[in-house]
């Protein structure tokens, strides 16, 4: 055992040990940046209902708040979630070993950490670069690309001395999503420091060249980060806990490649009806428009697969966020391809339409599907029969449910009616509404909105707490063959 | 691992044979209904790229020759077409003829509440009730350069204080303590003095003291009584509406360092006729004269 654990390969048919430490405390982080980023949602949603809430103080103000949300749920809970999924589910599939071991892991839990910190430090400080979504200054970026680097090593690493023939599909998405990201990563934070004890820096595209791989940079962000690895994510856990083979490999195939090859051109779509040219902007469209199917044959495997296992959503809360996950991720990749349809996006450009859409993917669909992962992954990882309380599990899938309902209906009704309003003439031609009367009346929904946001966050503080049960008072479970050497299965 | 296809029971279908931390996968073809849709989604797409601009080079059209920037400006175009008879006329007329003017009137009004929300609504309100600090409010009968149309069209176009325009509103008042042409305790009195205007005086003995100052310092302004005089812009300080707070302490304030609002020369940034428009609507809100 001690030869497997210091070279990483095992016998034919056997279990090597796997690297789990820094995978805990990825599972930890992962629940305590959810915690922290929905928090800090509410409050920048509260702000918008109610201006007061910015206290006067610059670093509370909604302008620095907003991208401590956004990068909080984005990169921290999201983030992590994927380190904690990827890390764990190339072992498992690969039959191998992390690659570099536990100090790997360790190295990329804390260097991840501090990227996040750092990054949160420099928004509420007034250091930004005014990206969206690439927020963090240079010497963030920098660090960033370094722990990035380490992360395709160890998961490549751990792909090529793999036990198995073949890479398992969870594992092309995961792959695509870090090689991607690094390439948009690196390709949007090319800026030059005023000098390097400076926090500042400058872009090195400007104008529409800048504004371009910026979008190039935020879709995909969506695109590879958000989508291609929370597939990743369902591919595992949905055949997993549904004890079914996945529906269908050749669709698999399809759609990642389709995906892959469609999402890194639909970027210009962000950019509609401005200074972009018009040639990027038809391009961008399109592209959007034929992702549909691409992104769909991801749901149609998630859900198929449970087909002969239906009955499985009610003995299985965490497999019910798995499926509802797969269900919103569903109805915001349609929802996607309609909004980049130009005449649609004229309506709903600018307006509160487009942060419902991309909430009902990031509650709806990352959200979902990363706390079904934790749902299924402590018990695992703590070697717990399961979850302290499935009934909390419940209670958390309900009211997180209601949140989500609560908001993407009340920023539809908000958007469609602020785009509507700002298109109002009169009978003499004059504009029917100022912008100040459009503020105005979104006041109700922006109430709502935080309503749902409480619900959402109240779901992940009841997550939070059925967690720690688990993990303090979770009944032990029995030495399972796959957590130890299989040398004794293995000889069967 | 071997290879090794399996059927699957429920579905009928091989499996890849392969597996993988026990999972597996069937090998079931893609669904007609998604392959059909994606296929569809292709052929509107290229049908798309011929009719819309989708080259990278200067000046090629699709075969609809759109152009988004020439479609914004037909628009715009269309748009000022529409009103161009009305606000030609409207740049022609003097606000007194379009108040007389019913449909001139109508268009002028319905013109003015959008720009007074645009550009008006900031500092005075959404109903031009203004705010305290400076911001006068527009809908009483209360008026610092007068309530006319004539005078109303006059702020509007030349600004107060900006420097943007040889013709607007000036006037300073003195900076009485920091200037050092009252002492704090004159201060005092004038400020009970001009509380007594409206019977608030809390010191009598003080407000008689401060009458003296006031006719010597104030009233060339704000006249005996303090009624004000619009030729100055001073205003009235025998009534309970107050610019700046009507309490002690601010009156006091008021008379220390002095105020000097400032509104900006609108008739540099507007069209004459929305200036025509906003001078027919602020008119209207309540305290037209």
């Amino acid at each position: 055992m001690a030869a497997i654990a210091a070279t990483g390969r095992v016998a034919p048919g056997d279990q090597p040990v796997f690297v789990e430490g820094p995978i805990r405390a990825f599972a930890i982080a992962t629940a305590f940046w959810g915690v922290v980023g929905f928090l800090v949602g509410v409050v920048i949603a509260l702000q918008l209902a109610f201006p007061l809430l910015n206290l006067d103080l610059e670093w509370t103000s909604f302008g620095r708040l907003r991208p401590v949300h956004t990068s909080a749920v984005i990169f921290a809970f999201g983030g992590n979630a994927l380190f904690l999924t990827s890390l764990f589910i190339v072992q498992r599939t690969c039959r191998a070993r992390l690659f570099g071991g536990d100090d790997m892991g360790w190295f990329l839990f804390w260097g991840y950490q501090f990227v996040i910190v750092m990054a949160a430090l420099g928004y509420v400080l007034g250091i930004t670069q005014g990206k969206e979504y690439a927020e963090p200054e240079w010497y963030v970026d920098l660090w960033l690309t370094v722990v990035w680097v380490f992360y395709l090593i160890a998961f490549g690493g751990t792909l090529m001395r793999r036990e198995e023939p073949h890479i398992y599909v969870a594992n092309w998405f995961f792959l695509a999503f870090i090689i991607t990201v690094a390439l948009l990563h690196i390709g949007n934070n090319i800026s030059i420091p005023v000098s390097l004890g400076s926090s500042h820096s400058y872009s090195a595209p400007a104008g529409v060249q800048g504004a371009m791989i910026q979008w190039w940079y935020g879709h995909n962000a969506v695109g590879f980060f958000l989508t291609a690895g929370f597939l990743g994510m369902m591919y595992y856990l949905i055949p997993k806990q549904a004890d079914r083979p996945v529906y269908s490999y050749r669709l698999s195939i399809i759609h990642f490649w389709t995906l892959i090859f469609l999402y890194i051109w639909a970027g210009p779509h962000h950019l509609h009806y401005t200074a972009l040219p018009d040639w990027a902007q038809t391009l961008g469209m399109v592209f959007s428009v034929m992702l549909w199917m691409p992104s769909w044959g991801g749901m149609i495997n998630g859900l198929m697969t449970l087909s002969g296992a239906w009955d499985k959503l009610r003995t299985n809360p965490a497999l019910r966020f798995s499926v509802a996950a797969v269900g919103f991720y569903g109805m915001s990749t349609f929802e996607g391809p309609v909004m980049s349809i130009k005449a649609v996006n004229g309506l709903s450009h600018y307006t509160d339409w487009t942060i419902g859409h991309v909430h009902s993917g990031a509650m709806g669909w990352v959200g979902f599907i990363s706390f079904g992962a934790l749902y299924y992954l402590f018990p695992v990882l703590w070697r717990k029969k399961a979850i302290w309380s499935e009934r909390l599990i419940s209670w958390h899938f309900w009211v997180a449910t209601l949140g989500i309902v609560f908001y993407i209906t009340a920023m539809w009704v908000s958007g469609i009616m602020q785009g509507l309003m700002w298109r109002a003439f009169d009978e003499l031609g004059f504009l029917q509404y100022s912008f100040v009367e459009t503020v105005e009346a979104m006041h109700p929904y922006y109430v709502i909105r935080a309503i749902g946001g409480v619900l959402y966050l109240a779901g992940a503080l009841i997550m939070a707490f059925n967690l720690w049960k688990t993990v303090t008072e979770g009944e032990a479970a029995e030495p399972a063959p796959r957590f130890a050497p299989a040398h004794a299965v293995a000889a069967e | 691992m071997p290879t090794k296809i399996e059927k699957d029971k429920l579905s009928g279908q091989d499996t890849t044979g392969h597996e993988w931390d026990g999972l597996k996968e069937l090998n079931t073809p893609l669904p007609r209904w998604w392959l059909w849709t994606f296929y569809a989604t292709i052929a509107f797409s290229l049908v798309w790229v011929v009719i819309y601009p989708a080259l990278p080079i200067p000046g090629a059209t699709g075969t609809s020759g759109w152009i988004a920037r020439e479609a914004v400006m037909r628009d715009v175009q269309q748009a000022e077409a529409r009103m161009a008879p009305m606000m030609s006329r409207l740049r022609a007329a003097t606000p007194e003829q379009i108040a007389a003017d019913p449909e001139l009137r109508a268009f002028a009004m319905a013109g003015g509440r959008g720009a007074f929300a645009n550009n008006c609504a900031s500092c005075h309100g959404a109903g031009g009730q203004g705010a305290l600090g400076g911001f006068p409010s527009l809908a009483d009968d209360e008026w610092i350069w007068g309530g006319s149309l004539d005078a109303i069209h006059h702020t509007i176009a030349h600004g107060i204080r900006a420097n943007e325009s040889d013709d607007q509103r000036q006037s300073q008042m003195p900076r009485f303590l920091t200037d050092g042409v009252l002492t704090r305790p004159q201060v005092n009195d004038v400020a009970e003095h001009v509380l007594s205007l409206t019977n608030r005086a809390t010191d009598q003995a003080a407000a008689g003291r401060g009458a003296a100052l006031y006719a010597e310092n104030c009233a060339s302004c704000h006249g005996e009584k303090g009624e004000g005089i619009r030729d100055v812009g001073a205003p009235r300080l025998s009534d309970q509406v107050w610019l700046y707070g009507g309490d002690k302490a601010s009156i006091v304030q008021s008379i220390s360092n002095a105020r000097a609002g400032v509104m900006p020369s609108w008739g540099k940034r507007l069209d004459p006729a929305i200036i025509n428009m906003l001078t027919v609507y602020v008119h209207s809100l309540g305290g037209g004269e």
